[in-house]
């Protein structure tokens, strides 16, 4: 399980990577691997607010679907459109080339609230 | 019971073998003073032959059914070439479920796939699904996926369409917020009145239009896109004689969004009104919002070509209470025999059937309307329905009609429009005669 | 009796219609129009014609079409051809003398708005089916409007919805939890939300059955409308709390609805309406043996109490000394779920089955499907996880779970029984149990079969652990192998084009 130390992580298995007040956020290599081949992203509108822990868009397998919750407060200033024709990219690089969404982060504090590689790691271990 | 393979004698070993001592004991688990413990008050087993008479003897009661008829409003008599029952009845086709397994199910998975392609060709349209229950649920679930799209609830549509799908589209939509404003028609020609089109506004989900329309005029869809599209409104057109699409200008060429019909006229019988089949078809770009299924081309590691079920995401076994919809099934089997008739039909002959359709139509039309005291009173064009005026009351020509010259001569306008007390509907066919149509005229023009 | 695995035959090669159609062919002739034309652009002027000549439409001949469909009905599996133990569907035997008496014309050339005198035969077979039905789930009011059995389900809630609204007048509006178990269908929680309704998820006990003290958690929080269950449940296990169960719910202010779903291990033995449930619907294409047709049309009559019978959809029919009519003054009634009075030739069929039967006949499909469920829960127990103990009724559930420490998982079971010559169970589904494989034999299957199907597990099983690979890759006699359904998703193609690839892709 690929597991990046420079990033956060969400209990719903998103990931996040802050660089100023802009919040880079996808899903985690271990949901990728829970839904199995990725067929579809529905991402959030550009513009669009929401609160931390809330669902602003959904991937889709051949036969199951999962909501993905922004780990944090913002507003979305750039949508990962490549998705749309090669949602595949979620499974092969899910850290890399599959990144979701782009906020504006409100109070860029709060992403201490978010779990370490670490913590993500031994969440991972004491929930499977 | 015959249709039970195991004997008594087999069941009692199979009993022993699980370690029972009678069937009573299977039931172990349902509390004692819930189990019903007489026999249904249902008849004794009948044989064969008696089942065959009983249901004999209730369809000749079934006089209608003998009847020259002029009968249209949504269920059409059509001819339906004898290999469409012929093949629907292969075992395989009629006693398989739902293509969940396509290894297993080819078969049924490539005719839905040919379905789909023709309901697009008919409509003109991009996609379409599987099918629905039947026209009118099918309006209703285009009418939810448009305020879906659109995030409205704002619904405008055309008072001219079949009454009954705007009875289902109230119970559909009664709990969602939905408010229901109507298009009148013109009484002049009896299609959709322009300055209705201003009732469109930015909380319009969509703008709903049938046609041939229920009077069986034909709407002029051009710039009724536009309109709709102008307030951030979809369009969507409902068709509920189908042959008509050999004919009309598919409303995919208006720039429909949603196209819905009924498709019963393909090779379906009335049978009392069901089960029939739902056509509904759509833009690529709406697909993700649509109801129903869809089948797909898909290959195996050897590079064959396939079909499966797809897109299963939208669907309530995944989606659950976020579904696009509750439905379920499709009508596998009718959508089977609609294919089979398009496809025997092919090109020319369905675009001979509508119009031999429009064509009798049109002289039944003339005829009546060349008959004292009886007028046609909407001017608008037709396919193979229209309305007449009559100079007494429908109800009771219709009546005299039946009682005494043995026709049913149409549907009183009076069951869905109160007011209409002397207009009834008249449905012509390629099974409708020349002889039945004068007969018709003729008898018309005895009782008025 | 020895394991058989199928072999394969040959079958043909077909392409879609679109690529057999040769310009010029015909598979039809009507008789020469009778009446003097009208010059067509008077009829229907040319802006409203289309002027695309159907482009792209087939042109077939009559033989073309019959070898077409023939030969693609050999790459089905269906039930006169073997078992087909799909759980949750009752996949039974579907008897050639309903299809017989459902044609007769006095039926099939009936128009719905036909005269009410003209049609007293049709509306008599609907009345007495209401009858037997009524009798059959002890709950007096039915409607046979509902096309299928999500619209009855539909149908169902929106009864409730109705009642609730009427009884409570304004405060209805804090009443608005639909409880659904954890176990059920996903139609429930789709039917509900058409309700206006919000789901609230009840959990199910280790036994599998509905936790009732989570149920009074939840009924304590307030607002509860109903509760929406499946009894026997989707693990094929009664609902033996089901008299308590319903009344908690109706203590709670709300109405219980049954899902008939499973109705194929109850009739003739016990009645939802003598176990306190206010309002059912049935599948007549699952417990009344009308042809399933490779996904429709289904049939999903609602049958209610008394209570709710007011708001039953309209047109009712009602019996007036000998003759039969339509009611359509019902105030209070939900209004029409569908156009017309439902599917007629379904029910034509479920009356045959029902006569055919007897109430002897029926009592005895009802105790051959359960004890040819439990047969196979004997015979499996201790080659398959069986997730729990307590007895099925007329399906029962396994798990992957010893077989997946191989590698082997339930789909890859299903896939393998294919090359046994059986359809495989339902997979996965309900989705409480990981891995889930829901067996349903019905009673239209004899002994030998049984046993077939039983060796064809065990033999699963066993090359489960010796040869895991070849279960992995199975079906192995099927004409194609298992699809890219990744694929098919990520770039959908639902329709033929001109420009289409052909049967084999290049590669």
């Amino acid at each position: 399980m690929n597991i990046p130390e420079n990033l956060r992580y969400s209990r719903d298995h998103e990931w996040l990577l802050l660089d100023g007040d802009i919040a880079t956020v996808g899903i985690t290599d271990y949901a990728q691997k829970s839904l199995g081949d990725i067929v579809y992203v529905e991402l959030p509108k550009i513009g669009e607010k929401f609160n931390a822990h809330e669902p602003c868009g959904s991937v889709e397998s051949v036969k199951a679907i999962s909501e993905i919750f922004t780990p944090i407060t913002g507003e979305v200033i750039e949508i990962n459109e490549t998705l749309n024709d090669s949602p595949e990219l979620v499974n092969t690089d899910p850290y890399g080339k599959a990144w979701m969404v782009k906020l504006k982060v409100q109070n860029p504090d709060e992403v201490n609230s978010l779990l370490t590689a670490a913590e993500y790691k031994e969440y991972l271990e004491s929930t499977t | 019971m015959r249709y039970i393979p195991n004997s008594p004698e087999e069941r009692a070993e199979m009993l022993k073998v699980i370690g029972l001592s009678s069937a009573e004991e299977l039931f172990r688990s349902i509390p004692e003073d819930i189990r019903l413990k007489r026999p249904l008050k249902i008849t004794e087993p009948l044989s064969e032959p008696e089942v065959i008479a009983l249901m004999e003897n209730l369809a000749s009661k079934n006089t209608a059914s003998q009847k020259t008829s002029f009968l249209g409003a949504g269920v059409y008599s059509h001819y339906s070439p004898t290999i469409v029952d012929y093949l629907i009845q292969r075992s395989e086709f009629f006693t398989s479920y739902t293509p969940y397994q396509p290894e297993v199910s080819q078969g049924t998975l490539q005719y839905i796939f040919e379905f789909q392609t023709l309901v697009c060709q008919l409509t003109g349209m991009e996609v379409a699904n599987a099918s629905m229950y039947d026209g009118s649920t099918a309006m209703a679930e285009a009418v939810l996926m448009a305020q879906r799209i659109t995030r409205r609830q704002k619904v405008l549509i055309a008072r001219t369409i079949h009454p009954e799908y705007i009875e289902v589209l109230r119970t559909y939509t009664k709990y969602n917020e939905t408010e229901i404003d109507f298009a009148d028609f013109d009484e002049e020609t009896g299609s959709i009145k322009q300055e209705e089109l201003q009732k469109l506004s930015d909380q319009t989900a969509c703008l709903v239009v049938q046609s041939p329309n229920f009077f069986g005029v034909i709407e002029n869809l051009e710039g009724l896109a536009e309109k709709a599209h102008s307030v951030g409104a979809l369009f969507i057109v409902v068709v509920t004689e189908a042959i008509s699409f050999g004919l009309l200008k598919p409303p995919g060429e208006f720039g429909a969004d949603i196209v819905v019909a009924e498709g019963q006229s393909f090779g379906i019988p009335m049978s009392f009104g069901g089960p029939h089949v739902g056509l509904f078809a759509t833009r690529e770009k709406f697909v993700r919002q649509m109801p129903g299924r869809l089948a797909g081309i898909a290959y195996d590691k050897h590079g064959n070509r396939g079909f499966v079920l797809t897109l299963a995401t939208r669907e309530q076994h995944i989606r659950r209470e976020k579904a696009t919809s509750n439905i379920c099934t499709n009508q596998g089997l009718m959508a089977l025999a609609a294919t089979i008739y398009l496809e025997t039909l092919g090109k020319r002959g369905l675009q001979e059937v509508a119009l031999q359709n429009a064509q009798k139509a049109a002289y039944a039309k003339r005829k009546i309307a060349e008959l004292e005291g009886y007028s046609i009173p909407f001017s608008g064009h037709t396919f193979n329905e229209f309305v007449v005026r009559s100079p007494k009351n429908a109800e009771d020509i219709l009546e005299k009609l039946l009682k005494e010259k043995s026709i049913i001569g149409g549907l009183a306008l009076s069951r869905y429009f109160p007011e209409r007390k002397n207009d009834f509907l008249v449905c012509v066919t390629e099974t409708n005669t020349k002889n039945q149509i004068d007969n018709l005229v003729d008898c018309l023009k005895e009782l008025r | 009796m020895s394991i058989k695995k199928v072999r394969q035959h040959p079958t043909q090669n077909e392409p879609l219609i679109f690529e057999r159609s040769q310009k010029g062919r015909i598979g039809y002739r009507l008789p020469k129009l009778d009446v003097e034309e009208t010059n067509l652009d008077e009829v229907i002027p040319e802006h409203l014609r289309r002027n695309d000549d159907l482009d792209g439409f087939p042109e077939v001949s009559e033989v073309d079409v019959v070898r077409h469909f023939t030969r693609m009905s050999t790459w089905n599996y269906s039930i006169d051809l073997g078992m087909y133990p799909l759980g949750s569907c009752t996949m039974k035997y579907n008897s050639r003398l309903n299809e017989k008496v459902a044609r007769i014309p006095g039926f099939t050339n009936l128009h719905p708005l036909a005269p009410e005198e003209e049609a007293q035969g049709a509306l008599e077979l609907m009345y007495r089916l209401q009858e037997d039905l009524a009798e059959i789930t002890g709950l007096p009011g039915v409607s046979l409007q509902p096309a299928a059995g999500a619209q009855g389900e539909m149908t169902g809630i929106l009864l409730i919805r109705a009642f609730l609204d009427k009884r409570d007048g304004e405060a209805s509006k804090d009443r608005r939890v639909m409880l659904v178990p954890d176990s059920a269908h996903g139609t429930n929680p789709a039917s509900a939300q058409m309700a206006g309704f919000t789901v609230k998820t009840v959990k199910s006990t280790s036994e599998g059955l509905t936790d009732i003290q989570h149920l009074k958690q939840l009924c304590s929080e307030g607002g509860i409308a109903g509760l929406m269950l499946t009894n026997p449940n989707t693990v094929g296990i009664f609902e033996k709390n089901i008299r308590e169960i319903c009344e908690i719910i109706h203590e709670a202010g709300g109405l219980v609805y049954m899902d008939g779903a499973n109705m194929n291990a109850l009739v003739g033995v016990a009645r939802p309406g003598d176990m306190g449930v206010d309002v059912i619907h049935l599948n007549l294409h699952k417990t009344f043996s009308t042809p399933h047709g490779g996904g429709g049309p289904g049939s999903g009559p609602c049958c209610c109490s008394a209570e709710l019978e007011p708001f039953l959809p309209v047109p009712r029919i009602v019996k007036e000394g000998n003759r039969f009519r339509l009611d359509f003054n019902r105030p209070n009634s939900i209004g029409r779920v569908k156009a017309f009075y439902g599917n007629f030739g379904m029910m034509i069929r479920a009356l045959s089955y029902i006569y055919t039967h007897g109430a002897e006949g029926l009592k005895e499909a009802t105790e051959t499907a359960v004890l040819n469920a439990r047969y196979i829960a004997h015979h499996l127990a201790d080659t398959f996880e069986k997730p729990f103990d307590s007895d099925c009724m007329h399906e029962v559930v396994f798990s992957h779970k010893k077989q997946a420490r191989k590698g082997v998982h339930t789909i890859d079971i299903a896939k393998r029984l294919i090359d046994y010559g059986f359809h495989p169970m339902t997979i996965y589904f309900p989705l409480i149990v990981d891995g889930a494989m829901l067996i349903e034999p019905t009673e239209s299957v004899g002994r030998q079969d049984l046993d077939a199907f039983i060796d064809a597990m065990k033999s699963i099983a066993k090359e489960a652990e010796e040869n895991p690979q070849i279960v992995i890759d199975a079906p192995h006699t099927t004409r194609i192998g298992r699809l890219d359904e990744a694929t098919a998703a990520r770039k959908p193609i639902l329709r033929w084009k001109p420009d289409m690839e052909s049967m084999t892709k290049t590669a």
